[in-house]
Parts: structure tokens; C-alpha cells; sequence
């Protein structure tokens, strides 16, 4: 069966840490990083990379739109 | 012609944009002759009467953001109202045309005619180092002419102009010689918010700068223009000042007033000459000093407590005597009572 | 991580070029941003960027223009939908909104809010409702919630003394110039889906000229509310949804539920 593989990145110099996209992705991917930016926010990050479908959901609740996301069919 | 309807029709001819205004005696009738007219099928002019003051002064804020030639028009109470935008529209650097029919305050006041919003009017009038370019006609036929004068103005400085008349003159019926019609703009300045094209960066009117340093050169920038109105823009009248020995200074409806008393001194023997400022500001500080130097005394007369009288007294600056005569709460003076104010202050010794 | 899966076939979601880098302002988890971001996406999927003119508000969105790549005019307090009355009464071609909070809509400019509608200005107004002046540090708002603790009612909202919160998209719905009136949030994917579906509506009711749109957004403030954002949309859930209830209000110019008195 095909399954469906994403990646998001994130900019985390721009990241503010609120956890939004903690609570809106569906496979449990995102935490925050135990680093901080420069500007003193702990950022988004990809604790668990394989379990991300690639849904988009994190970064359409991301209020400063920090996260790209790319998704492809791995056979 | 009334010369509120004057500057209605003055503003079609123009090339005027759009109008917003609110209902308020006595100037009413620029609104109901703009309906009447229907200036949308002469010009495609628009006219909207608002739901306030606020609302007319905060559309022409939005009109002139977009580069377009707007402006409206109210009396004493409603223009304290507009005083909020049009320090916007100053701050953002917008052009915009206000008329004031002035009319007896403080308060609710009167609707008879006064004179008594001269600070307002000269000093910017709401929060903010800001001036507004006023001009003062004197007969319907300025009421009309200033229109355009005032549009010009406002767009070469991005500055609002205002036309300060009164409650006499906006009822005022006089023949009017008036201009052709002009076409309206079909392009806008760079700055105007039109919608922002593939070739040229966002355009935004604000006039907000929460960065002091960026604040106070905005000012400087705005207090050149100010500076370069007063050398630039000065606009004054003279009447039987080559001998005069005295001076009486006045604008607008006490200023015709003021023609007559002229001829009344003369013919009691008393040398006296009429000063009329055109532009309130920038007033005609310089030429006012030269002549004060070549008398022996400057009435100002005003429908006022006493208000241009001020700005007379900054323009001698103490090397002559002046005095002032006003009346107040809408009441007109008589030609006759100038001239005894004037023998009174200066003559009789 | 995958790397291969980063190439250019396989993006799927990127931050709209109607949007510029600028960091914004606002505080971690603020909905303004996202608004800001559907407002900006609607624009580029709807190619209108050259012909969108946006009128700002006082309030914590006053600096949206450093942030939308389009032309905006910076309103005085309340009085956006004077200034966007004009705009598009002498551009009708141009597409114009405003973005406003509670405060700037619901109390100063309450009279520009109703008569704009009532006119049928074909404008789009998107009005951020927070229950508080974020801006100025947490003052009750006009639809500030009863019992709502803020800085000018500290111990909680007292009706009888303050007066009620003002349902003022109810109350614009009811008007004939109003064509298309809804309350929607951004605190969750679909609640996000389902805002930019309005928004996106608001703006084609311009291109038909049905008459003034207002798309509600209830949001958080967690700095005035002083709650992390997470727990803030939950509050937001709990106590503003029952007061506040998405969902549209008027659609196509007619009133969807009989309202509950």
C-alpha cells in the first residue's frame, strides 16, 4: 500500500513556541526543541519525523506562518 | 447665487472627486445643492451624505488616501468634530479640501455668523504639530474661485486646505463669474493606495511612527512645508493704504465691512486703509509688518472675542500700537461702530 | 527525516508571497496572525493583489500594513469603514476591506460599523473579537463576556454597573445592507478551513456587489487573558463559543436561524 510521507520545516528563528501546531497535528510529530532561538522561544521541531502525513494542519493553525510542509507518495 | 452653493458648484467644475458631508445650518446648502445637482451624471462626482461629521471627514481621509480630489464642508460644531481626521489626514500627508461655514460658539452656539474658530482654523485645530492651509474669501465670487485655489493647494503641499467663511457668506446671494469645467483626474499621485501593481513597491497612508527618532523627522519634514507656505503661499489684499495712517486689518465678512468704514473715517477726516488677509495661514505676517511701520496704529476687527488680533500683535511685534474690536454670538459690526472703536483706540487723544 | 521528500513537486504548503518576512509583532499564539494569513491567501488564490486596498484599525492590528503586500490605509480608531466606504465608492472596481478588533468595531466606531452595513457598502469588514483591548494592556471591550476579569474590571464584568456585551454581528445581520454575516474562529485546522472559506466569500460578494460582508473571528488574547495559548483557545471553547457561537449568521442576505431571544 502506498503510504503517505511528509516533512515540515520550520523557520525557527521566526517560530514563537506557542504549541498550536503541537496540538493540531493528528500523528504526533511536532515538540519543541530544548534549544531556543535568538529570540529566547523554544521552536517546533520534528520528534517523531516518520509519523508526519504531510497534512498541512500545523501550519494552517501556525499564527505566523512559519511551517512549509512537503508530502509525497512513497510506494 | 448663495455662496454656499457657489463652492458646490465651484467643487463640480473643479474636477472634485467626491464630496461627504453632514447636514448643519448654515451650510447646508452645499450638501443640497450636490443632491440636487446630481453630479454623479455631470461628473461621476460622488455625494454621500454621512452619519456624522466623523464619518464625512473619515471618508474624505479615505477618498484622498486613494489620490483623489475630496472634500467636504460643515460649520463651527461639525468641524470641531472633524478635528480628529483631519489631524489624521495631516499626519498621513494627505490632500483634502474643508470648508467651515462659521457660525457663533462655544457649544451649540448660534447659526448666525462669527468668526470666533480663527485659532481652530490657523493653529491645525486637532492633537499634533500640524497646520492647515485656510483661506479666507471676502464675496461669493472668492467663495467660489478659493474652491479650486484650495484643491491646488492641498495637493501640491499633501496638506488639507480649509476655506474659513462664515454663516453671512455662505447666504450670501451675489453674481458669480464661474470657471468652465475642468475634466477630473484620470491619474493619481505614486503615493495613492489604487491597488498595488507588479511594478512598484505597496503603498501605505498612515501616519503612524512608533519610532521617535523617525517621528520627530517627520515633523521637521511636515514644518518645511509649513515654512515654505509662508514664503510661497501669502495671499493679502490692500484698500486706501498709501496715505493711511491708520490701519484696520480684517477678513472674510468683517473685511466688507470694514471697506465701508474705511470710506466713513475718510470722511471724517481719518487717513485710515484696510488690510485683508487672504490666507489666514499662512497670514500675511511680513507685508502686514512693512505697512504697520508706515502708521500710527492697527485695529483688528473681528466677529470674535479677539483671536487674529494675536497674529496682528506677533506681526508688529510691539513697534506700534493695536487694538481690537469684535462683536460676538453671530452678531455683525456696523461700519459706524468700527470707526468709533477706531477713533476711540487711535484717534481721539 | 526524509530529506528526499524536500523538493520543489512536493510542497504542499508555503507561506503566501502576499505576505512579506517581517516577524510579526504579535504575542506566541495570537490569532491576528493567522487572519492576517487566510486574509493574504484568499488574495493570492483569488489573483487580487493589484486590486485589494485593506484600511487598518487602532488597536493591536494597527501595524497589519507591515506585514500584507498590498495597499492599506491606516484608519483612525473606529472609523475603517468610513474610509473604505470612500475607497471603494471611487474605486467600485477595487476590491477594499477592513480588518478591525472588538474595541475599533464595537464601541468608537460603532456608528461607522452600522450605517456602512446599513448602506450596503460593498466592502468586506473582518472583525477580530478578543473580549478585550489587547493593545493597551487588557481593558474590558464592548464584548468583553460578563464576569470577565480585565484590567478595568478586575473583579470580573459586573452587568449592572458596566453595562452588557454588545452581539454586534447579530445586530449588523439585521440589517438589509448586510448580505452575507458570519462568526467563525482559527483555533483549530478545520476551524481555519472553515474561516478562510469565509473570508474567501466575503471578498466574491464584492465581485458580484451583494452588499456589505462581515466575517466574525473569535479569537484569544492569552497576554490579556494570562493563560498560555493552548489553555487560551480552550477558554476561548468554554466560555466565548456559548456567548459568541460560530456559525453563519446571514447568508445571501437572509438571516439562516430565526435568532433565539
Amino acid at each position: 500500500m502506498a503510504k503517505v510521507k511528509g516533512v515540515i520545516i520550520v523557520d525557527k528563528e521566526k517560530c514563537k513556541g506557542c504549541e498550536l501546531c503541537i496540538h493540531a497535528c493528528p500523528t504526533s510529530v511536532i515538540s519543541m526543541s530544548g534549544e531556543v532561538n535568538a529570540k529566547g522561544y523554544h521552536f517546533a521541531c520534528m520528534k517523531n519525523p516518520d509519523a508526519c502525513t504531510g497534512c498541512t494542519n500545523c501550519a494552517i493553525v501556525c499564527p505566523d506562518g512559519v511551517i512549509m510542509v512537503y508530502r509525497e507518495k512513497k510506494v | 447665487m448663495k455662496g454656499n452653493e457657489a463652492i458646490a458648484e465651484a467643487a463640480i467644475r473643479a474636477g472634485a472627486d467626491a464630496y461627504f458631508g453632514y447636514p448643519i445650518t448654515p451650510q447646508s446648502e452645499v450638501l443640497e445643492y450636490l443632491m440636487a445637482e446630481k453630479p454623479h451624471e455631470r461628473t461621476g462626482m460622488v455625494v454621500l451624505q454621512a452619519e456624522s461629521e466623523i464619518a464625512a471627514i473619515n471618508m474624505v481621509y479615505g477618498g484622498a488616501a486613494c489620490g483623489r480630489k475630496v472634500f467636504t464642508s460643515s460649520s463651527s460644531p461639525g468641524i470641531s468634530l472633524k478635528q480628529e481626521g483631519l489631524s489624521y489626514i495631516a499626519g498621513a500627508e494627505l490632500p483634502c479640501l474643508v470648508v467651515n461655514v462659521v457660525r457663533g460658539g462655544p457649544g451649540l452656539g448660534t447659526i448666525q455668523p462669527a468668526q470666533s474658530d480663527y485659532f481652530q482654523a490657523t493653529r491645525g485645530g486637532g492633537h499634533g504639530d500640524y497646520r492647515v492651509i485656510v483661506l479666507a474669501p471676502y464675496s461669493v465670487q472668492e467663495m467660489a474661485d478659493f474652491v479650486g485655489m484650495g484643491f491646488d493647494l492641498a495637493f501640491k503641499y499633501r496638506n488639507p486646505a480649509m476655506i474659513l467663511t462664515d454663516g453671512a457668506l455662505g447666504q450670501m446671494m451675489e453674481k458669480v463669474l464661474l470657471k468652465e469645467q475642468q475634466p477630473r483626474m484620470t491619474e493619481y499621485p505614486e503615493w495613492a493606495t489604487t491597488g498595488k501593481g507588479t511594478d512598484r513597491e505597496k503603498n501605505v497612508i498612515t501616519s503612524l511612527d512608533l519610532d521617535s527618532a523617525g517621528q520627530e523627522k517627520f515633523n521637521r519634514k511636515i514644518q518645511d512645508k509649513y515654512r515654505q507656505m509662508k514664503e510661497e503661499e501669502v495671499r493679502f489684499e490692500v484698500t486706501e493704504c498709501e496715505d493711511a495712517e491708520y490701519l484696520i486689518v480684517a477678513y472674510g465678512t468683517s473685511a466688507r465691512i470694514c471697506q465701508k468704514s474705511v470710506q466713513l473715517a475718510r470722511d471724517k477726516g481719518i487717513k485710515a486703509g484696510l488690510f485683508r488677509p487672504v490666507t489666514l495661514f499662512p497670514f500675511p505676517e511680513k507685508p502686514l509688518r512693512e505697512m504697520a511701520e508706515k502708521v500710527k496704529g492697527v485695529l483688528s476687527v473681528e466677529m470674535s472675542a479677539g483671536q487674529m488680533v494675536e497674529d496682528v500683535l506677533l506681526a508688529v511685534n510691539g513697534r506700534i500700537k493695536v487694538g481690537h474690536y469684535g462683536r460676538m454670538g453671530g452678531i455683525l459690526p456696523t461700519a459706524d461702530e468700527i470707526v468709533e472703536a477706531l477713533e476711540n483706540k487711535f484717534a481721539k487723544k | 527525516m526524509d530529506k528526499t521528500i524536500v523538493k520543489a513537486g512536493n510542497l504542499v504548503y508555503r507561506r503566501t508571497p502576499v505576505m512579506n518576512d517581517n516577524v510579526m509583532h504579535y504575542c506566541p499564539g495570537c490569532g491576528h496572525g493567522t487572519v492576517h494569513r487566510l486574509i493574504a491567501e484568499v488574495i493570492e488564490e483569488m489573483d487580487i493583489q493589484s486590486e485589494t486596498i485593506g484600511i487598518a484599525p487602532v488597536g493591536c492590528s494597527v501595524l497589519i500594513y507591515n506585514y500584507l503586500e498590498i495597499d492599506m490605509q491606516e484608519a483612525a480608531h473606529g472609523r475603517a469603514p468610513a474610509l473604505a466606504t470612500a475607497a471603494k465608492r471611487l474605486m467600485p472596481e477595487k476590491y477594499v476591506f477592513t480588518y478591525q478588533g472588538d474595541g475599533d468595531l464595537a464601541a468608537i466606531g460603532t456608528a461607522e460599523t452600522i450605517h456602512a452595513a446599513n448602506r450596503g457598502e460593498d466592502i468586506s469588514v473582518f472583525f477580530i473579537n478578543n473580549g478585550i483591548y489587547g493593545m493597551t494592556g487588557g481593558q474590558m471591550a464592548p464584548t468583553t463576556l460578563p464576569g470577565m476579569v480585565s484590567s478595568t474590571s478586575p473583579y470580573g464584568r459586573d452587568i449592572k454597573m458596566m453595562g452588557n456585551p454588545l452581539k454586534i454581528t447579530e445586530l449588523v445581520a439585521r440589517l438589509p445592507g448586510a448580505y452575507f454575516v458570519t462568526r467563525q474562529a482559527v483555533h483549530t485546522p478545520s476551524s481555519v478551513r472553515k474561516a478562510k472559506k469565509a473570508i474567501r466569500r466575503a471578498f466574491e460578494n464584492q465581485t458580484h456587489k451583494k452588499g456589505l460582508s462581515l466575517v466574525e473571528i473569535v479569537s484569544n488574547c492569552n497576554s490579556g487573558w494570562k493563560m498560555t495559548p493552548v489553555e487560551a483557545n480552550k477558554w476561548m471553547v468554554d466560555n466565548m463559543f456559548p456567548f459568541y457561537p460560530p456559525g453563519d449568521i446571514k447568508l445571501n442576505g437572509k438571516l439562516v436561524n430565526k435568532e433565539k431571544e
